[in-house]
């Protein structure tokens, strides 16, 4: 193994390692904006250039790798000033209005500026040419922001596998966009907004509609409830500087609450509620396939939660479309539900209902305005707030998070069971799925530890596990002695993998959950920024806290969601769920 | 690289341009780096790069549109607007450039009228700034499809263009 000095330190690394890495093992921070983990670093900022001597000129400390008796300076004059030059030339072509930017104060080109010291952009120049994409309704794009670091690049072709963007042109004028500069409408992209996750400054943003809230909050003609998504419980405290993995579901609450909703509920209530439904479904499918021996019956189902995954089947595996769940996701659940069973409820009208959503992505600002989900007759979910948008209007209405007492969610539609906080990691709605489905079909408990499937669990791209079922009640004596096969999958290149598998036969499995995004939704693209691994990881700990702290941990325990069922729906399938909770797809050409 | 010449002269349907796309693409869409060449045999083909072809090469090699768009973008070599009869292309490489290259383009925008990346009305001429085309001791060079024209000053623009207005411009 290769030693070297860094600042008259010695460390010894493995061969490959790089200048930037060996730096992070003793505790030396050389700063980078384009950097990403797990990627092969691409060297395009320049920004975390340090002196080696010997060499003339500063290098890239991500991508030069270490030699032996190397010595290397970070904190030289040269090094300093070298990256300091390279962050004022950066400033000298970015557009830095950034009082009105929505990554005032979460931009790391600032936070860089102001590490530097620098209090005057010394080079005045041409400026980034401005092309600003509000094309779609989960992103907006300004261009004149860019700095060309790629890293939304990487995700989008690498991590995601839809190549939406690449930059276009060369020099001066390379511009990070869709083919020729074109709008996002203009090509296929799924909207999960992994690429504003990445970005270090504004510009890849999601759609602010914080404004739109307050309006109908403000209008006294209107009732005005909230769902928030499991994954927002573990991640809206970083917005307050709590540590990654901070439960703060009772703040959050009290906060909705203040702002001035008239009803705050929760998600994981339709989470629940779409594990009776697509469980029911899937044991139907089962029962077509293997008793009725029908062989149109579309094997292994696939879940429906992730707006992201669906925009990216209906374009890339348009074959696969009828394998998905016919549920809507949660979020859509819960839109029709507020609008016809509570509304009928509280005596209002669905016109007068204004339901807006806490997502941890953008994909649901899309999916929201899909013309399909309007079972009431008015939209379902009216307005989609991600993660970041919640903890910025927290400010606004003057909250002090930290002072906020908890609160409870309101009845009906706010109770749910532990298998609906997991929904939001990978692995978690399969779990969900099968503590349900399990002792549906047999009587008894789910017979693992603690109620989890490990398996299944963390952050590995595939994911897959197995349940026999040994005996089970008379309805189901087909499945006597069939061993469950599912598998999980998150990121869409993994899904890609897996569906080329699925639809080559390569795979077979029964049930699979797949999710857009790395880690499930506790990794969105809505989510505070910036999401490492060690950051899903300590989301995921906390939803499967949450989960574990509840007494209540099945969905079909729920008695909110008996209540709902015996009073409005009658049964899972039925008439009424098949016109409220169920959808369709469409495919997409391809672009 | 099979050479491949421009098909606007021959009578040939869009139908069999494609099929000839399709014998090349079949022999270099495995190949790494294949997406340059194919690229530079259906411009050869086409004249130009109609955004139907780009979307048919992304589609046949199972790569982003966005991607086959940015290589297309970033070589001047490489037009998706359709070209005159002539592409004029001046370099503006560094020997060229300090020689008076910037001064020759001036002068082939002033006589023709038209911006770089444009064609004039009557499809004539096309006009592309070069990076150097390995000429450098003739410079300032301008080429005229495979004519490359030495040492030009901006007061012979006109005389060299005017040969190819008149037909006589290949034996220049």
């Amino acid at each position: 193994m290769p030693k070297l000095t860094i600042n008259n330190m010695t460390v010894e690394a493995e061969e490959g390692t790089t200048i930037l890495q060996a730096a992070k093992k003793i505790n030396i921070n050389i700063p980078t904006l384009c950097y990403m983990q797990n990627f092969e670093p691409i060297g395009a900022c320049r920004v975390c250039l340090v002196e080696v001597e010997g060499i003339r000129d500063p290098v890239a400390s991500c991508s030069t790798p270490i030699k032996e008796g190397m010595k290397v300076y970070t904190n030289s004059k040269m090094a300093r000033e070298a990256r300091k030059l390279v962050v004022e030339l950066l400033l000298s072509e970015h557009e830095g209005d950034c009082q009105l930017c929505d990554r005032n104060e979460d931009c790391e080109l600032q936070s860089l500026a102001q590490e530097m010291g620098i209090k005057l952009i010394r080079y005045q120049g041409e400026k980034s040419r401005r092309i600003l994409d509000e094309s779609t309704p989960a992103l907006v794009r300004d261009s004149a922001k860019c700095i060309n670091c790629r890293r939304c690049v990487t995700v989008c072709n690498l991590i995601q596998g839809v190549g939406s963007i690449f930059p276009q042109g060369r020099g001066f004028k390379t511009y990070i966009g869709p083919a020729f500069n074109g709008t996002l409408d203009s090509v296929t992209c799924v909207q999960c907004g992994q690429c504003a996750a990445v970005c270090p400054v504004g510009a890849i943003s999601e759609r602010d509609q914080i404004d739109e809230v307050w309006k109908a909050i403000d209008n006294p003609n209107k009732f005005v409830v909230v769902q928030t998504a499991p994954a927002i419980r573990a991640a809206l405290g970083e917005c307050f500087d709590y540590e990654p993995g901070t439960l703060v579901t009772g703040k959050m609450v009290t906060a909705l609450r203040k702002i001035g909703f008239d009803a705050v509920f929760d998600t994981n209530f339709t989470a629940d509620l779409t594990i009776i439904e697509e469980g029911t479904e899937l044991l139907t499918r089962l029962k077509k396939a293997l008793v009725e021996k029908d062989k149109n019956v579309a094997l292994p189902m696939l879940t429906s939660c992730s707006p992201g995954w669906i925009n990216y089947a209906e374009s890339f595996f348009p074959q696969i479309l009828p394998n998905i769940s016919t549920c809507k996701s949660p979020q859509q659940m819960f839109g029709a539900v507020a609008k016809t069973f509570y509304a009928e409820k509280i005596g209002r009208k669905p016109e007068d209902m204004v339901v807006v959503s806490v997502m941890p992505c953008t994909a649901k600002k899309y999916e929201a305005q899909r013309p399909e989900m309007n079972s009431s007759g008015y939209q379902d979910v009216d307005i989609v707030l991600t993660t970041r948008e919640l903890g910025r209007m927290i400010r606004q209405a003057g909250l002090d998070f930290d002072q906020l007492e908890d609160g409870v969610m309101d009845s009906p539609l706010g109770q749910s069971s532990g298998a609906a906080d997991i929904f939001g990691n990978t692995g978690g709605v399969m779990e969900a799925a099968l503590r349900t489905v399990y002792e549906i079909v047999t009587g008894k408990d789910f017979p693992f530890p603690k109620l989890h499937v490990t398996p299944i669990a963390g952050l590995q791209g595939v994911k897959e596990a197995s349940v026999k079922i040994e005996s089970t009640v008379p309805d189901w004596d087909f499945l006597k002695g069939v061993e469950l096969k599912v598998a999980v999958v998150h990121g869409l290149s993994n899904v890609k993998k897996l569906m080329e598998k699925i639809i080559s036969g390569e795979a077979t499995y029964h049930f699979i959950e797949v999710m857009c995004c790395p880690g499930g939704c506790i990794g969105g693209g809505g989510q505070p920024r910036l999401t490492d691994d060690k950051v899903r990881n300590a989301r995921i700990s906390a939803l499967y806290r949450e989960d574990e702290g509840k007494k209540l941990r099945k969905s079909h325990e729920n008695p909110d969601i008996k209540k709902i069922y015996e009073e409005f729906l009658k049964k899972p399938l039925g008439e009424k769920s098949h016109e409220l909770l169920h959808t369709h797809y469409h495919a997409q050409e391809k672009i | 690289m099979k050479e491949a010449t421009c098909a606007c002269n021959e009578n040939v349907s869009e139908g069999e341009l494609f099929e000839r796309l399709d014998k090349f693409l079949l022999e270099y869409k495995d190949r790494p780096g294949g997406l340059i060449p194919i690229l530079q045999y259906a411009q050869a083909i086409f004249g130009y790069l109609p955004e139907k072809v780009l979307k048919y090469v992304s589609t046949k090699l199972d790569k982003p549109y966005s991607e086959v768009a940015g290589v297309v973008s970033f070589y001047s070599f490489f037009s998706t607007h359709p070209r005159g009869k002539y592409l004029i292309r001046v370099c503006l490489g560094t020997a060229c450039y300090v020689r008076g290259g910037k001064e020759i383009l001036d002068a082939v925008k002033k006589d023709l009228k038209i911006d770089v990346g444009e064609t004039t009305q009557d499809r004539l001429f096309s006009l592309e700034v070069g990076r150097c085309f390995g000429a450098c001791g003739l410079a300032p060079v301008i080429l005229v499809n495979e004519n490359v024209h030495r040492r030009v000053k901006p007061s012979k623009v006109n005389e060299i263009l005017g040969a190819y207005r008149g037909g006589t411009g290949d034996e220049q």
